[in-house]
């Protein structure tokens, strides 16, 4: 048993929510689900099947390796090459292909490319190896990069020389403002991503309900936190109402993790960043501030990536905007499967295109 | 990649703890929290604890869910 979460697992109580959810819904409704975690709970336990024919759950943009770029990816790739370094990084990008290889390949090389669970992993490598350089890709939203800003506090405080971060952390806020402000956006509401919001709090969203007319609902991660996400949003899609609301109060709170918060603010400053699909987003990505930029393996490394084109064919970026479903693209499941991945959406296991395939469409 | 599992805080060291999941001891870091305790539920993600349970409301979503309350 596992408290809070077999709770909100309970398939007898599912069924009765949908049936709720059916019973008010009238109209053609898309939703989209911003978090990659949650598009695989929705695909996992068949939610779109259950819900009813109106409601259309699209995939957004939030599973930060398919965001990251071809450019980024390259970056990477070129950090693997560094002599007397090490890449450390979360398994979900150990497989995503860059132009011509991934840094799975990199390590069947010979490169040593280690795969951890936490950004404090790294640290421990790096006391224990201090005469190599251990180089942490640093990829996710704002509920990964408090834990990134705070290793990066004890790097400055303990002294340790040869710990640096790849910053290709993001943010949400903007990224939502260019999928829904886009004038081909059919989107009529959001399920908000439940631990982005631990550390930002209900109050991040209030610009989308406000100024872009879009309801928002925060959701945990279990099929019933998500079914009842869908049912507040389309009881109030039905009675005309644009809201604001949290289903995941147990875990979210109106100003976040303040403490969070502040870390983050004292060790990364906001700056543009690239997104697979999307281009740069002004203000969306995060940098190291001057103070913490020893630490930076931009500025350690030299490292030069020569123009780099996502594969054409790949509609991965119109699907994290979006405008396609992973069966929209000529490559899903013919060219490009779990073992054949050509574009990062495949590979990640919160991708689009992972979940459909191995869940169905 | 924003998964986070919810477990129990049994021993706390500094700014270090463990975490039982499922049976399973954890160690999580606690710089994310203000002021965590032992026996206290949290949110673990990467190693890092970045927010406590409320069981309160954790209740309230169960009585949603068995009909006891709105939405």
């Amino acid at each position: 048993m596992l408290k809070y979460v077999d709770e909100y697992r309970n398939a007898e109580l599912a069924g009765e929510l949908s049936q709720k959810i059916k019973g008010i819904s009238t109209r053609p409704f898309n939703i989209m689900e911003v978090c990659g975690g949650h598009t695989m709970s929705i695909r996992k336990s068949g939610i779109q099947k259950i819900v009813g024919g109106h409601i259309n759950l699209v995939s957004g943009p939030g599973c930060p390796v398919c965001v990251t770029s071809i450019e980024d990816i390259e970056k990477i790739i070129a950090l693997s090459e560094e002599k007397n370094a090490a890449i450390a990084t979360f398994g979900d990008l150990f497989y995503v292909p860059g132009k011509k290889k991934s840094l799975a390949d990199k390590k069947a090389e010979g490169s040593d490319v280690r795969i951890v669970y936490s950004v404090s992993d790294v640290l421990k490598f790096a006391k224990k190896e201090p005469g190599k350089d251990f180089i942490f890709i640093s990829i996710g939203f704002e509920t990964t990069t408090p834990t990134v800003a705070a290793a990066v506090k004890q790097a400055k405080e303990e002294n340790i020389k040869n710990f640096f971060i790849l910053s290709l952390n993001k943010t949400m806020p903007n990224a939502l403002r260019a999928v829904l402000a886009h004038e081909n956006s059919k989107i009529d509401a959001l399920i908000c991503p439940g631990h982005v919001s631990t550390i930002t709090g209900t109050e991040m969203y209030k610009f989308l309900v406000e100024k872009l007319g879009v309801s928002c609902c925060i959701s945990g991660f279990e099929p019933l936190d998500i079914l009842r996400a869908i049912y507040v949003l389309t009881e109030n899609f039905e009675k005309g109402r644009k809201v604001l609301a949290n289903a995941y109060e147990r875990a979210v709170r109106e100003k976040g993790n303040i403490k969070a918060k502040l870390i983050m603010e004292e060790v990364f400053a906001e700056s543009d960043a690239s997104w697979r699909g999307f281009g740069v987003i002004p203000g969306s990505g995060l940098r190291l501030k001057k103070e913490y930029s020893s630490f930076d393996a931009e500025k350690h490394f030299d490292i030069e990536i020569k123009n780099v084109k996502e594969n054409p064919e790949c509609k991965c970026g119109d699907i994290l905007r979006g405008f396609n479903k992973p069966a929209d693209c000529s490559l899903f499941k013919t060219a490009c499967t779990p073992d054949t991945p050509k574009g990062a959406c495949m590979v990640s296991s919160e991708g689009a295109c992972a979940a459909w395939y191995r869940y169905g469409e | 990649m924003c998964w986070s599992v919810p477990g129990k805080i049994i021993k706390i060291d500094g700014n270090v703890s463990t975490v039982e999941i499922a049976g399973v001891k954890k160690e999580v870091h606690l710089d994310l929290l203000e002021d965590a305790r032992i026996g206290e539920y949290v949110l673990v993600h990467a190693g890092y604890a970045i927010q406590k349970v409320d069981e309160e409301k954790a209740k309230f979503t169960i009585d949603f869910f068995n009909g006891k309350n709105d939405a």
